[in-house]
Formats: C-alpha cells, structure tokens, sequence
C-alpha cells in the first residue's frame, strides 16, 4: 500500500471507530480486534492485549491511548498521530455542534430510546471480550495472573479501588517478585 | 490568549491525572473546571456528564471540547482536547517503547504480564459496572437495583448474536440502538 493510502486508511478507521464509541472507551478494544487483528492482520491477539494493558495504564482516555498504540504498530510514529487526529476529530466536532443546541438535543426521546438500547449491546460486547481475554490469561502456564485478574476485579467492582492503585499496587507485587526471583536465580 | 494558554495547561493537568479513564476522572474534572475555575456551574458540569453520555467519544475529551467551546470558540476547544489527550498519548507511546526495548529482561516482561491480568480485571469490572447500568439502572450494587427485562433480554440477544451470528460491534450497536427504538419509544 501507499503511504499516504495507508495513513488515510488508518485516520478513516480511528474516525469511525471513535463514531461508535459509546458507553465507556472499552468499547474499542473489540473494535480494533475485529479491524485490526481479524480482518486485516496487522498484529496478533496477543500484541492487542498488550496494547491495551499499557493504554490502561498510562493516564488519559484508554480509546485514544489504544488507538495511537495500533497507529503506531502499523504505521510508525506517523500512524500515531494520525490515529490520535482520528479519534478525537468526531467527538471533538459532535460536541463543538452540539454544545450550542444541547437542549433540543437532550429532551429528544429517539435519542435516549437508542441509547438505552445501546447500553444492553455495549454490555455484550464488553462480556464477551472479557470472557476471550480470560481465557487466554488463563491458557498461560504462569500462576500469577491467574490469582491477579479475579483479585483485580473485585477489588475494583466490589470494594471500588482506583483503579491507579490497583495498578500501581501490582506494580510493585511484580518488582518484588522479581527482585526475590533475582536474588535466588544468582546463586544457581 | 492567556485564557487558552490556561484552558490548555489546566486540560494538560487533568489528562495527566486522570489513570483508568471514565468516571474514575469525573471528580479531578470537577475540581478543575468548576471549583479552582470559574469555568462552569454544578448545574452545567452534571449536564455535559449527560451530554457525554449520549454522545460518542471518551468523556475527558467530551468535557474538554465542552468546556473550551464555551469559553473561547473553536481555538479553545482544540486547546482544552489537546491538552488533555497529549499526555495519554505521548506516555503509552513511551510505555510501548521501553516494553520493546526491553523484551528480554525478565522483570521487564513480568511487569507488562502483570499489568496485562491486571487490565482484564480492571475491563471486567467495568463490564460489571455497563451490565448494573444498563440492566439495573444504578452504577454501584450497593444501590437499590431494578431489574429490567427488557434490557435483560435485549443483552441476551446481542450476546447470542456475537455468538452464534459472529456478529462483529458495529452491526450490534446499530441493531441494539435499533431495538432500543422498538422497546422504549
């Protein structure tokens, strides 16, 4: 492909993707899965999960900071930013449009009607990703994230953690680890 | 052009603070644009957080754009949005560096194996809290719940879709934003 049919394809893609990114940024991680990893092959499932491990742990939006990893993967530093250009643009100018006619918007019933349905199909979406990506956590030989992905969920869904302390809390779970792993792996 | 100067810094300020995205951001913007700013009132603050809602995009950017639309136009919506995605974007791209660089360390590699286990808690907790929203009306299960069917079955379909269908996300946001249409109007 060309260069710049490849950056105009990747700009379009970021451009629709962010269109449909409603209920919460998660929704792009299927998204990009199905573009990116099933129907054009430019990384693996494996890569994707990485990605988005680090779009998690890194501040701002998740979308925008996992939309600019792919860019990056599939188009260097370039990709990046035409990526990041592409998934704010629509959010950027619904919300310029919106933001002088917000009454009639809000009190329009059709409007809510399909937002209310999206919620159940975002809610879908959002577990069946879960349900693919544990299991491939769990197809790992390593014990340890075995034990950490249930601790993480409830600790954030039933005690309601941060998820930056959460985060950061592993962190330091896994320097430690490694430190001790160290220490023992240099006296074989 | 000072004004946009501080839109831009204080959008910056709120990117850069803002580890786990959504909700988890709300308070820090609120802090921002309406107590150390005079920027917007409680009233206006609760309806972007609706606005953001029936609109696509991530929230931070959504207030972001809101909130410098108001102010100064057009320049200061593109500086508040930049401001508050940069940081995001210039770390993860930092981040996905130093995991490359340093693939054959073995602390190195735990640390992302962690954090990716991590990650998937974190989305699946997330999940929990869209399926208490969207079949339970409330966003914490120590509110009271009510149940609602429809959405109940709703989810079901879409879910049966992925599935059986391997229908991808957008024909089931567009077929559930459908039969939202056919349920609640």
């Amino acid at each position: 492909m060309h260069s710049w049919k490849k950056g105009l394809w990747l700009f379009g893609v970021n451009f629709y993707i962010s269109m449909f990114t409603f209920g919460g940024g998660y929704i792009v991680i299927p998204m990009i899965r199905k573009i990116f990893v099933q129907q054009k092959q430019l990384f693996t499932e494996a890569e994707l999960l990485e990605m988005a491990a680090i779009a998690q742990s890194s501040p701002g939006a998740i979308a925008v900071n996992l939309s600019v990893l792919a860019g990056r993967r599939t188009f260097g530093i370039a990709g990046a930013w035409i990526s990041a250009f592409g998934a704010v643009l629509p959010s950027f100018l619904i919300l310029a449009l919106i933001s002088s006619c917000y009454d009639a918007f809000r009190t329009q019933p059709l409007i809510n009607a399909c937002l209310k349905g999206m919620e159940a199909g975002v809610a879908a979406l959002i577990v069946q990703l879960v349900a693919d990506m544990s299991a491939a956590i769990f197809r790992q030989k390593q014990k340890l994230p075995h034990v950490i992905l249930p601790v993480t969920f409830l600790c954030a869904f039933v005690l309601e953690i941060p998820a930056m302390t959460l985060l950061l809390f592993w962190c330091c779970v896994s320097l430690g680890i490694s430190v001790i792993q160290h220490g023992k792996g240099s006296r074989v | 052009m000072s004004l946009i100067l501080d839109l831009f810094l204080t959008f910056l300020k709120i990117g850069l603070f803002s580890i786990g995205g959504g909700y988890a951001t709300l308070p820090l913007i609120q802090q921002q644009a309406v107590v150390v700013h005079p920027w917007l009132t409680l009233q206006e603050f609760t309806d972007i957080i609706t606005l953001s809602q029936m609109t696509p995009g991530p929230l931070a950017v959504n207030t972001s754009t809101f909130v410098g639309m108001r102010l100064a136009g057009m320049a200061g919506a593109a500086a508040a949005t930049g401001g508050c995605v940069l940081c995001g974007i210039v770390i993860s791209l930092a981040l996905q560096h130093f995991f490359r660089r340093n693939q054959n360390q073995r602390a190195v590699l735990q640390l992302l194996e962690t954090l990716k286990s991590a990650s998937v808690g974190l989305i699946a907790a997330s999940a929990a809290t869209i399926i208490m929203i969207a079949l339970f009306g409330v966003s914490s299960w120590k509110q009271t719940l009510h149940f609602n069917p429809s959405a109940f079955l709703l989810f079901l379909l879409a879910l049966i879709s992925i599935q059986k269908w391997k229908l991808g996300p957008m024909p089931i946001l567009i077929l559930s934003a459908l039969a939202g249409c056919f349920f609640y109007l």
